[in-house]
């Protein structure tokens, strides 16, 4: 189907167009209406931003998030409802919230990027493996660990962008790859004896009673906010996944915007594995791999929060916190191990149901 | 690479007997309080092969989408096949018990998939077998195929064939689909539908698919409904002609008996006044010089040069597959393959390299046809969508200052009449007049000097589309260059200072002034083909 298809339905269309029946029919067919709506008067403005419903919908996370942690709280007011516990679940999950803020780069774009966890490993173990048994400096490590962050990113990106594989299949792939290379570069055993200033700058040291770790996750936080609000490029980032024809068309370098978001998942992976490799004291080569699911998990509940339908920064911070407040409570009421995967396992198929749901009713099909 | 040869002598078309293959009358359709089709009849006698001829928006696509079950008609119409009473509406899907068959223009085939999947997969799918006989299947292929004397391999991809090949394919898998339909004694007769699929073939591909088709009409059971833009095709391979216009009978007639002025005017409606005036195009008289395009390669485009002066309207239009899409992507830098330069006042740009980014560098916008595919993504506000190209404007301290852009948009809906009236609703839940309106208002906000627009009115209600033409010859006054490619000639002749007429990628009419009428560009599109080959090669009209 070429655009010589639209001559016959461009002129029978008006006519009412049930001949496309797919997404192109919603804008014709309505043209149906305005005809006789349009002359009659300035229209209404559809001000559905300002429905009562869309503020539920923005801010039902956090609800949810607040009642989980009153209702734990009064299960548990010896432990649970303390000051102590509040700063160790803010100061336990800045792992888990910066890689899951990477995510949002490639997921904006409409790229999936599994390779992050096992970037966040190999990242742990290069600091780790050069400070321990090479010697080198923290910064040399951290630079080394950022450095082949890039590399795996570059790749994911090439594979995706050049050849044009789907970015699902390429990062499982990677993933795997790179996580070979960790076992390889690591004997397949932990490797502890990490310099202890890397583990005072991320957990040892705290701010108002809460680790250092927590603030870099906050820092995250706010500059992907802002990457994603305040600047050009989110704007960009949004059209690339929402309309890769009409982001190419509209002067947009597509390929690098997506290349690039690859390479930016793999960086601040790289980062968390850094933060990783403190909170650990050094590193094992499997126990990354528990993230990515709880990564995912924060990052599509988050998207149906605070901008229901996109990936945002804030509603990711919150499902984050949502998902650990809700583990550390069920741990505290003695329920086992097990639980805690089904409630990522379960938030995650939830999160992409509410999803799927937000954005098919926003997407204006009516 | 000729993997598919016609080995056997055309044999001629069986006489047609008292008896109609197809008969339809009283047939009629509205939409809303459009009447699409009103009290067509259309009679197609057996060994027929019978052609389909009407502007865009006659109501030939309409008519054949009855046919094939996808309209409900208005109660009343009649059909039968072979005298057989065909229930109506159609039901869906089930056209091939009733004895109908399609080959569409984009004739539906699997690239990746090898020929002898193509051609049996209906057969295939509606299969109640739990595994498939490929030995059968194959035998069943080779014999299809060496029946009309064609000698294929049948399993290399249908992507490795050529234009000429596919469209052969998709008729002989039509074939099948009616030999199938006589086996299961569902149907006797059949009607087989070509619609446009000769579009893209050149000359030689068009008369080898007719002399199948002369074949596969010579059992005298089965004839053809031919739909054609192109009346030298239509002149050279068919019996008989209807023509349909604003969804009426115009007539119908022995194609021997007609002439391609008579056809013409057949499908205007009216007598076109001749001879008509022409220039050469390339030539602005009066303006100067603001736009340059020389030696456009690409597709079909062979070598087109033309100029569009400051405040011009040029037009672009011709018969689908004459190259006049092709023009507005090779000129914004989208479409890979193409060559030539555009020179503008600054630069020039050299389109094998140029990207739409370049374009837009140099102020060349372009507004596609296909909105929710190339114009706007329609998940996200209409606010988003039109300031895409201008956030660098609104830069601010504390990153995009969203106030000002919230204005931005607001000014935007109001200047261009984009209702509703609230930047911040979904792009997607506008109509497509406001849709339309939002995109211009996207682009010429960029105070741009060469406007490409494609179909810029499609899908878009009669109130929004005096809008458009407002805003474009608004533009237009400010200086810019404005190019439209559509094949609504009505809105050229309102719009455009000059339309030139492309016929097999190169420009064979150029109309201005008092030439420039609705029917002429028809008469011109229309009789293009003939008209070219006219100043080329010997004609090869035969009745």
């Amino acid at each position: 189907m070429t655009t010589t298809a639209g001559n016959d339905t461009a002129s029978d269309g008006t006519a009412g167009n049930d001949t496309a029946g797919n997404d192109t029919t919603s804008s014709v067919t309505t043209s149906e209406g305005t005809r006789t709506v349009a002359p009659v008067g300035p229209a209404a403005p559809g001000r559905r931003w300002h429905r009562p419903s869309a503020y539920v919908e923005r801010y039902a996370l956090v609800a949810v998030w607040l009642v989980v942690v009153v209702a734990f709280g009064l299960a548990r007011p010896e432990t649970y409802a303390t000051t102590g516990n509040l700063q160790n679940i803010l100061g336990s999950q800045a792992v888990l919230l910066i890689l899951a803020l990477g995510l949002l780069i490639p997921l904006t774009t409409g790229g999936f990027d599994l390779s992050v966890t096992s970037t966040l490993s190999l990242s742990a173990m290069l600091v780790a493996v050069l400070n321990v048994q090479h010697g080198w400096s923290l910064p040399a490590c951290i630079a080394a660990a950022v450095a082949a962050s890039v590399v795996v990113g570059l790749v994911n990106g090439a594979c995706v962008v050049l050849l044009g594989i789907d970015s699902f299949i390429v990062t499982l792939g990677t993933s795997t790859f790179v996580l070979g290379l960790v076992q390889w570069l690591s004997d397949s055993t932990a490797v502890t004896g990490v310099d202890p200033a890397l583990t005072e700058w991320t957990v040892v040291n705290r701010l108002f009673g809460v680790s250092l770790s927590f603030y870099y996750g906050l820092l995250a936080a706010v500059a992907t906010w802002f990457l994603l609000t305040r600047m050009p490029l989110g704007r960009r980032l949004l059209f690339v996944g929402r309309g890769a024809s009409v982001a190419r068309l509209s002067g947009l370098a597509v390929d690098r915007i997506r290349w690039g978001s690859f390479v930016t998942s793999a960086v601040v992976a790289g980062l968390a594995g850094v933060v990783y490799a403190g909170s650990l004291g050094g590193a094992d080569p499997s126990s990354g791999s528990s993230f990515l699911l709880p990564a995912f998990a924060a990052a599509y509940l988050g998207a149906t929060a605070i901008t229901p339908g996109r990936f945002n920064a804030v509603g990711t911070f919150v499902a984050v916190y949502f998902l650990v407040s809700g583990v550390v409570g069920l741990q505290m009421l003695g329920v086992d191990n097990f639980v805690q995967q089904l409630f990522y396992g379960g938030a995650l198929v939830v999160a992409v149901a509410l999803s799927q749901l937000v954005r098919r009713r926003t997407s204006g099909a009516g | 690479m000729t993997t598919l040869q016609t080995t056997r002598p055309p044999v001629a078309p069986a006489t047609a007997t008292s008896t109609p293959l197809l008969q339809l009358r009283g047939l009629s359709k509205t939409f809303g309080t459009t009447k699409a089709l009103d009290g067509v009849d259309l009679t197609v006698a057996p060994g027929e092969v019978h052609a389909l001829l009407g502007e865009n928006g006659s109501g030939k696509s309409t008519l054949i989408k009855v046919l094939n079950g996808f309209h409900a008609p208005d109660p009343g119409a009649e059909l039968t096949i072979g005298g057989r009473s065909v229930p109506l509406p159609v039901p869906p899907g089930r056209f091939r018990e009733h004895g109908l068959a399609f080959v569409h223009q984009d004739l539906a085939l699997v690239p990746e998939l090898s020929v002898l999947e193509n051609l049996r997969v209906a057969h295939i799918a509606g299969s109640r077998r739990p595994w498939i006989n490929w030995g059968a299947e194959r035998r069943r292929a080779r014999t299809a195929f060496g029946r009309l004397g064609l000698d294929v391999d049948i399993d290399q991809p249908v992507q490795r064939l050529g234009a000429t090949e596919r469209a052969l394919l998709a008729i002989v898998r039509a074939a099948e689909e009616i030999r199938d339909a006589r086996e299961r004694a569902t149907a006797e007769h059949c009607l087989l539908v070509l619609d446009e699929p000769t579009v893209f073939l050149p000359e030689e591909g068009t008369a080898l698919l007719f002399r199948l088709v002369r074949d596969l009409v010579a059992d005298g059971r089965t004839s053809v409904l031919f739909v054609s833009h192109d009346l030298d095709e239509v002149l050279a391979h068919t019996d008989r002609v209807t023509v349909l216009s604003d969804g009426r009978l115009r007539g119908t007639a022995d194609t021997a008996a007609v002439t391609v002025p008579q056809l013409i005017e057949m499908i205007v409606g009216r007598p076109v006044q001749s001879p008509v005036p022409t220039e050469h195009a390339g030539h602005t008289p009066e303006r100067p010089v603001h736009a340059g395009v020389t030696d456009l390669h690409g597709g079909v485009l062979a070598g087109l040069s033309f100029t569009v002066g400051a405040g011009e309207v040029v037009g672009l239009t011709g018969l689908a597959g004459s190259g006049y899409e092709d023009v507005l992507p090779a000129l914004y830098g989208a479409r890979p393959g193409a060559s030539g330069t555009l020179r503008l006042p600054d630069a020039a740009l050299d389109l094998a390299t140029s990207t739409p980014a370049a374009a837009l560098a140099h102020g060349v916008v372009f507004v596609p046809a296909d909105r929710a595919r190339d114009g706007a993504a329609g998940e996200l506000t209409v606010l988003e969508n039109m300031t895409l190209p201008v956030l660098a404007e609104f830069r601010g301290r504390a990153g995009l200052d969203r106030r000002r852009l919230l204005a931005r948009g607001r000014q935007l809906t109001e200047t261009h009449d984009v209702r509703p009236r609230d930047p911040r609703a979904v792009y997607g839940s506008l109509s497509g007049g406001n849709a339309q309106k939002a995109l211009l208002a996207k682009w010429l906000q960029t105070g741009p000097r060469l406007v490409l627009l494609h179909e810029p009115t499609q899908g878009v209600d009669i109130g929004a589309r005096t809008h458009i033409h407002d805003q474009l010859a608004s533009a237009a006054r400010g200086g810019a260059a404005i190019v439209v490619a559509s094949s609504d000639y009505e809105q050229l002749a309102t719009l455009c200072d000059r339309v030139l007429v492309l016929a097999r990628g190169r420009v064979v009419e150029q109309l201005a002034g008092p030439a420039l009428t609705r029917e002429r560009i028809a008469d011109r599109v229309l009789g293009s083909v003939t008209l070219h080959e006219a100043t080329g090669s010997s004609p090869e009209v035969t009745a």
